[in-house]
Order: C-alpha cells, then sequence, then structure tokens
C-alpha cells in the first residue's frame, strides 16, 4: 500500500520512514488519505507511529466525517467519512496515516436526526470542535478573532505532549497548611505597571513569582483557564461606549484546552509548554496550582447560541433538557451541563486526570458545584454519581477539590453538600460573618466565633479542612472596596446597576468612594488590616483575593465580570503605595504558618495535650467571660496547644465597637508572656512585628484594644523567640 | 531550511538558515545525529534562524539530550530575540547552553 501524498499535510519524517509496528501500514484510502481503523481510546487526537489516532463517541449520530484542515486556512484541506467498520458502539476512530500534527488542525462533522423536540440537533452543515480538544486555535490573540465568516473558528489542533517535568510533582500539602491567592491570570500582570516581559500570559505569571514567594502566600487558584470566547459579551460600557468582554471566562469552549491567548507563545503552538513551565515553576517555589473549572454549562448557550461543539456531536446527552428539548438554566448563563449523565461523567473525569496527569495540577475549585449534584431532570440528588466518583478517584485522590456549594437557581449547599469526607466548600457564611462583624452590625459575634474556630457546625464531620475561609472573592468587593463602598457602583457593566449582588455586607467607614478626609482613610486602613487578621487567624483554608494585599479598587464595582482594563488588572504601583499594608498581609500570613496552633485545629484538642490551658477559650473584656448578648461586640479567642515542651499560644481580640476598651488577659502558665504581635489601632508601621520578634506586653494582665480594631498576642517566655 | 557548517579549531560550527519548524525539524536532525555523536563539540549559530516551532524547538532539546548521552557539548549562538522569549517561555530555554555570540561560544567550548 502506497503513503497517500498530501503535500498540504504530510509529514516528512514519518512518510520516509519505516514504520516499527504492524498496525501501522494503511488498510484504505479515504479523502486521498492513507487510513485504517483506529484505537477507539483514548479519546482525541493522539499522535501514533505514522500518523495521528482520531476518537470521537456520540450516542445519537448516525455518521461522522473527520474534516482536516491545513492550519489558519478557511477551507478545508480534505474530509474523511468514518466507514462503518471504523465504528465500536457509539465511537468513531480512525488512524491517519502521514499527517504533521504541527500544522494540521481538524475538526468533526456530525449526521443524525434533527428533532430539538426529542433533544437532538444535529446538522452535518457543521464543522464541530472535538471535545477533547488539548489545543484550540483561533484565538491565539487576545479580543481578536479570524474572520467572522470562518465556517470553523475555534480549531481543534494537536500538542506535542513531551514536556520535561524532570522530578517535579504536585505538591501535596495538608489542606489546612495552604494560604490560598485567587488570581486572573490576564488581570495579574496585564497592566503596564506589571514590568514583565509577556504581561497577561502564563509566562509573566511566572515572572512573578518572587513576589508571590515574597508574600508567603503557597497556592494560587487560577480563575478559569480553559479556552473560552472573550469576545462572547453583546454589551457595552454606556458612558464610554467602549465594548465590553467574558473577561473572566466562566464559558469554556473546550475544557481540555489551556487558554491561548494566555500564551505568549501562543502563536508558535506552544501554550501547552508554557502553562506547564508555569505550573513547574510554581511547584519548585513551593506554590500549589488550582484551577477554577467550569463544569456546569458551556460557552453554546440555550437554543439561540452557536454551534460550537456539544451540541452538534449529542445535544441530548451534554445537556439537561426540559420535556420538549428545551434547555434547563441552572447557571445563569442559558444551559446546563447534564453532569451526572453517565456519558458526560466519563468526559468530566477524563478531563480532570488529564490536568493532574498532564499538567500536575494540585487541585480543582468547581464552579457552581451545586449543579454538580443535580440529576439529568434537574432534581437534587442526595449521592450524586459525579461527586461520588471525583472523590474517589485513584488519580484525584491527593487533590484538593473546593465547591462553590451553590448554584445559580438557588440551591445553597454551604455545611451539606455531598462531600463524602472529601470535598472542601467555598465558606460564604465565614465571608458573611465576617463582614456583619466587621461593619458593626449587633447580633454578630456569636456567628464570628463560630466561623473563626472552623465552622464546626457546618464541617463537624470533616474538620477545618472543609472550609476555605474568604473575606473577598473575584465575585464581589475587593478588600479596598469593601471598606469604601455601602453600595455597588455597576454602571459600566451596562446594565444599569441591575447586575451584581446587592447583599454585599460593606461599609463606607463614612463617605461612599474615595475620600481624602485622613480619619476615613485611617479607618479603611484598619478595617482592611482587621479582615485580613481574622482572616490569617481563623481555622480552616484561608483565601485571599489577588491584589487586596496592596490595596486594589474596582471603583466599587462587584461583579467586574466584563472589564478588561485598570479596573481589573493588578496595578503594580500598589504595591509600592500601600507598601505597609502590603508588609502587614505578609507578616500575617508568616505569623499563620509560624503558629501550627491557627491551623491544625482538630490535632491540637487531641490527646496527649499538657492541657495547661484549653485547646480553645472564648474571652471578653473580662477574661474567659466572653459576652454572648446580641448587643455585643468584642469577642476574644485564645488557641493554645502543648505537647514536649512545645508550647503554641495565640490569643485574638476583635472590636467592632467605635469606643476603645481594656481587656483582662488570661493569666499563663510556667512563666509565658504575652507578646504583641499586631494592634490594628496602632500606626504603620509599628500596627505589625515580625514573627518571632514580636515585643512583650509591659502590663501582663490587661491591653487596650482601640475601637473597631484587632489585636493579637502570643505567649512564649520572655527573651526567647517563638518555638516553632 | 539551509545549514552551513564549518570548523573553528575542534568546534563544528552550524549555521541554521531559515524556518525551523515541523518540515524542516527531521533534517536537522539527521544532519546533527551524527555530528554529536563523537565529533567534538558543536555550535549552532541561529543568527539567520527565521522562525523557530514546536516542533523545531524539540529537534534542538532531542539534541542537547542526545549530546549530554554522547558526552559531547552543544552550544546555541546568536539566538534570535523572538526566539529566546519563546524558549524563555516554555522553560526551554535552561536545558541549553546558550551563547550570545559564536566568538563566545567557541572559546566557551574550546576551554
Amino acid at each position: 500500500m502506497k503513503l497517500a501524498a498530501v503535500p498540504a499535510l504530510a509529514s516528512p519524517a514519518r512518510a520516509q520512514q519505516l514504520p516499527e509496528r504492524i498496525d501501522a501500514y494503511p488498510t484504505h484510502q479515504i479523502g486521498g488519505f492513507a487510513v485504517r481503523a483506529g484505537h477507539p481510546l483514548p479519546f482525541g487526537a493522539t499522535p501514533v507511529p505514522g500518523g495521528i489516532n482520531f476518537s470521537v463517541y456520540s450516542n445519537h449520530a448516525t455518521a461522522m466525517t473527520l474534516v482536516l484542515f491545513r492550519r489558519g486556512e478557511p477551507q478545508p484541506v480534505a474530509e474523511l467519512p468514518f466507514p462503518p467498520s471504523f465504528r465500536t458502539g457509539g465511537v468513531y476512530a480512525m488512524t491517519v496515516f502521514g499527517l504533521d500534527a504541527e500544522t494540521c488542525e481538524y475538526g468533526y462533522r456530525a449526521d443524525g436526526p434533527y428533532r430539538p423536540h426529542d433533544g437532538h440537533r444535529f446538522d452535518p452543515g457543521k464543522i464541530l470542535l472535538d471535545p477533547y480538544a488539548r489545543l484550540i486555535g483561533g484565538a491565539e490573540q487576545w479580543g481578536i478573532r479570524r474572520d467572522a465568516g470562518d465556517q470553523y473558528p475555534y480549531r481543534a489542533q494537536i500538542p506535542c505532549d513531551d514536556f520535561d517535568w524532570e522530578d517535579d510533582r504536585p505538591l501535596n500539602r495538608p489542606p489546612c497548611d495552604l494560604v490560598i491567592y485567587e488570581l486572573h491570570v490576564r488581570g495579574f500582570t496585564r497592566h503596564p505597571s506589571s514590568g514583565v516581559s509577556c504581561p497577561g500570559t502564563y509566562a509573566a505569571l511566572t515572572e512573578k513569582i518572587p513576589y508571590l514567594r515574597e508574600l508567603g502566600i503557597n497556592c494560587v487558584e487560577l480563575m478559569p483557564v480553559f479556552e473560552y470566547d472573550e469576545l462572547d459579551n453583546p454589551r457595552s460600557d454606556p458612558a464610554a461606549g467602549r465594548r465590553l468582554y467574558d473577561y473572566w471566562g466562566y464559558n469554556p469552549l473546550g475544557f481540555f484546552a489551556p487558554k491561548a491567548a494566555y500564551a505568549a507563545t501562543a502563536r508558535y503552538g506552544l501554550a501547552v509548554d508554557e502553562f506547564k513551565n508555569m505550573v513547574k515553576r510554581l511547584h519548585k517555589a513551593g506554590i500549589e496550582v488550582l484551577l477554577d473549572v467550569v463544569f456546569n454549562h458551556t460557552a453554546e448557550g440555550d437554543e439561540r447560541g452557536p454551534v460550537i461543539s456539544f451540541r452538534g456531536l449529542d445535544n441530548a446527552t451534554y445537556y439537561m433538557l426540559a420535556g420538549g428539548g428545551q434547555y434547563y438554566n441552572f447557571s445563569g448563563t442559558g444551559n446546563t451541563l447534564n453532569c451526572n449523565h453517565p456519558v458526560v461523567r466519563g468526559f468530566v473525569l477524563d478531563c480532570l486526570r488529564y490536568w493532574v496527569t498532564q499538567f500536575h495540577i494540585d487541585g480543582f475549585r468547581f464552579d457552581l458545584a451545586a449543579i454538580l449534584g443535580r440529576a439529568p431532570d434537574g432534581s437534587v440528588l442526595a449521592n450524586p454519581p459525579l461527586l461520588e466518583s471525583l472523590a474517589h478517584d485513584p488519580v484525584l485522590r491527593d487533590c484538593k477539590l473546593i465547591a462553590e456549594a451553590w448554584d445559580a437557581a438557588g440551591l445553597y449547599q454551604v455545611g451539606s453538600f455531598p462531600g463524602y469526607g472529601r470535598w472542601s466548600e467555598w465558606n460564604g457564611r465565614y465571608r458573611d460573618a465576617v463582614r456583619r462583624f466587621l461593619k458593626g452590625d449587633q447580633g454578630a459575634v456569636a456567628e464570628l466565633a463560630t466561623r473563626l474556630a472552623g465552622s464546626a457546625d457546618l464541617y463537624y464531620q470533616r474538620g477545618p479542612a472543609a472550609t476555605v475561609n474568604f473575606v473577598t472573592a473575584h465575585d464581589g468587593f475587593t478588600l479596598q472596596d469593601l471598606v469604601s463602598y455601602d453600595h455597588k457602583h455597576n454602571e459600566a457593566n451596562g446594565e444599569g446597576n441591575r447586575d451584581g449582588d446587592n447583599a454585599n455586607l460593606s461599609w463606607n467607614c463614612g463617605h461612599e468612594g474615595p475620600a481624602d478626609d485622613p480619619q476615613i482613610r485611617a479607618l479603611r486602613n484598619r478595617q482592611a488590616r482587621n479582615a485580613l487578621l481574622m482572616l490569617l487567624s481563623s481555622e480552616g483554608i484561608p483565601m485571599l483575593l489577588a491584589g487586596d494585599e496592596a490595596g486594589r479598587t474596582q471603583q466599587g464595582n462587584n461583579n467586574a465580570y466584563c472589564h478588561d482594563g485598570p479596573m481589573t488588572w493588578f496595578d503594580w504601583d500598589l504595591v509600592r503605595r500601600n507598601a505597609d499594608l502590603l508588609r502587614f498581609a505578609r507578616l500575617a500570613i508568616a505569623f499563620r504558618q509560624e503558629h501550627p496552633v491557627l491551623r491544625h485545629g482538630a490535632p491540637a484538642r487531641s490527646g496527649q495535650q499538657d492541657n495547661a490551658l484549653p485547646a480553645i477559650s472564648w474571652h471578653g473584656v473580662r477574661a474567659w467571660t466572653p459576652d454572648w448578648a446580641h448587643h455585643g461586640r468584642l469577642l476574644a479567642v485564645m488557641r493554645y496547644a502543648g505537647h514536649g515542651g512545645m508550647r503554641d499560644c495565640v490569643y485574638l481580640a476583635a472590636n467592632s465597637h467605635w469606643e476603645a476598651h481594656s481587656l483582662e488577659l488570661p493569666a499563663l502558665p510556667d512563666g509565658l508572656a504575652w507578646h504583641l504581635f499586631a494592634d490594628t489601632a496602632a500606626q504603620p508601621p509599628a500596627e505589625i512585628h515580625e514573627p518571632g520578634r514580636e515585643p512583650p506586653l509591659h502590663d501582663q494582665t490587661q491591653a487596650r484594644i482601640g475601637p473597631r480594631s484587632v489585636l493579637v498576642l502570643t505567649a512564649r517566655l520572655p527573651g526567647q523567640r517563638e518555638q516553632r | 531550511m539551509q545549514l552551513e557548517m564549518h570548523m573553528d579549531g575542534d568546534v563544528t560550527i552550524i549555521a541554521v538558515a531559515g524556518s525551523l519548524d515541523s518540515a524542516t525539524a527531521p533534517g536537522l536532525r539527521q544532519y546533527l545525529e551524527e555530528m554529536v555523536s563523537g565529533r567534538g563539540p558543536v555550535l549552532l549559530d541561529l543568527s539567520r534562524m527565521s522562525c523557530l516551532s514546536s516542533a523545531g524547538l524539540r529537534v534542538l532539546l532531542v539534541m542537547c539530550r542526545q549530546a549530554e548521552r554522547n558526552a559531547a557539548r552543544l552550544t546555541l549562538a546568536n539566538v534570535p530575540a523572538d526566539a529566546r522569549q519563546v524558549m524563555a517561555a516554555t522553560g526551554f530555554l535552561e536545558f541549553f547552553t546558550v551563547a550570545d555570540t559564536v566568538a563566545a561560544g567557541v572559546q566557551e567550548l574550546a576551554a
């Protein structure tokens, strides 16, 4: 049999070599290419000796055609219908010989019934993106698309998978040791002040690793990095007339492909390598990588949306459909991925395994994860097979799995998400409790106590590793805005300020927006520090929003998903301008890392303790006498662990009252003395100290806590550095 | 892609001109396989390389690995700025020995 000579796509190397495998000889000629029946597994496009193996499945298609392009050319080079003998069940597989993976792009045409009422929307006139595409061409440059008339704008490509990881592997840090830093890959370095060589890219994030190390975080959570369409937003900013984007990217087109426009090397087809290098370097710096993944919907929208991939391949399988074939919309975006359908479950699992094995990802945060517990008819499952599979999968065994345990249709599962002893949750109730206390609400003390101590009311079974604590996240105000605005200001989003949450539990400290009044500014600085200190002294996994450590603002916009500009980009001049806040955040993180008692609530309460003090105790203005009254605005918590001569003791007092108070301090055993770590009422830089170098308190019996302030003390032998 | 070879002392200098991509990489590979298998140190002068693709980058790295295995030495010189940036962004750069000029590379290899 003669190899087909198709110059445009032929692989010069392989065409000349004699195949070394006996299945590397073609059996058929289709569309001018030498082919043979392919391997049904693995799905997707896989280089094999002499060619490329293509495998795609659809349980409802009646015929499938492989469409081959030369990279960047509008018209296909060839169309290769799969002969019936190349089909196994619903899987179509074909090995095409002599193809060059680097210059080839491919898609599929799927034929089958077009009966929307029954859920089927096959249209062989459309060229479809492979759901397993590992690299997607057509959107290599942010905000720029190839011709609008292109019949196949998002094209599957075939990346190399031979990245040299050396001995890298996921870091597997204990969950409670993590300090998560949530960032947007583009926004983190896109600002001209970032000083990196390729702003807004994976490579640029790699360049910023020294900053992350200095800050002390040990885990980054990347907002969506699966390929998405940032231009998928019909609105514009009414005042400025600028176009708006889908900047955040909760809108996946391809679940296996890293977003090409985040790669400095995308035009060379190297986005996969660049991403892997970023993970490898972060790991070398001791920083884990979590991905924010969106498995609740796709970019195809409802019946008015585009046909990109899933809808054309097997609509009735991939989407939750009501009677009459209408799309359920639990995600608020038009469609809902049918994630507990057995086929889709397999797809999700394949995808996560791919990211763990190929990209060494340390864990995942699942957007609107409550949807992952819904049945194909939308009902809420007690024992959702998808979540159970992910919890017990051997490849994912050591991964962090974090749920955003609610959805856009009112299902709120914080504390009740089916976690199989394995899943953690974004603790929305932690956020709300800290915010209520911070703004000085009455009745906030008792819940604050529960939240600082690991939210045992929600997570008694799973322990503090189940609660991801946060005060701010991408969705909502930044920390600076939380203390500068009473209300959201989303006019620039083009929806008349109707979008975004109205319940922000924020307080502007006396003036809405930027203020010159030094008292207001000082109060805001203090409130931001209060929030950071409470967050980083709470049991559970703390998560910071990137930029909060430097006072980043979005001018009161609490739903900035659509802005690609200075509002959402990290202005690196803030690092200099707000150096004292950054220092505060750095030291608060370092203090947490120095004090196991803040991280490991549960073990500290187990046996072999010297019991000199309780593991956790509550105090008020009087030691041992917390004030749980509704009008109370002051709370102190002391944590202690002592065994084998190692003693770790931290006292935190939080006062949301507008007056100062004198605190009676708990007496310490065995010559231990109170040392002052942080007092947010003090003027920077005296408001915080280097861990291990805290000055002793002159008066060991009482301390003053200022108005709306947080005070943190640690106990150790006088004159000694902290025991570690 | 065109290849030109000359010697500077023990050092074999190969100048690569044109695009190094999946179409041309196998040619370079075949050419280099002989060079890095026991004929002394090799320097690749990339000053006239117009484009470096994923496959091209890989051939360079495979040759580098091959050289290490044979205890031979391979240096890249005059790496164009954008190619260097691609190598840096993908982490390949740290695997290569890179010299700013041919002369500097030869000096290093001859040492």
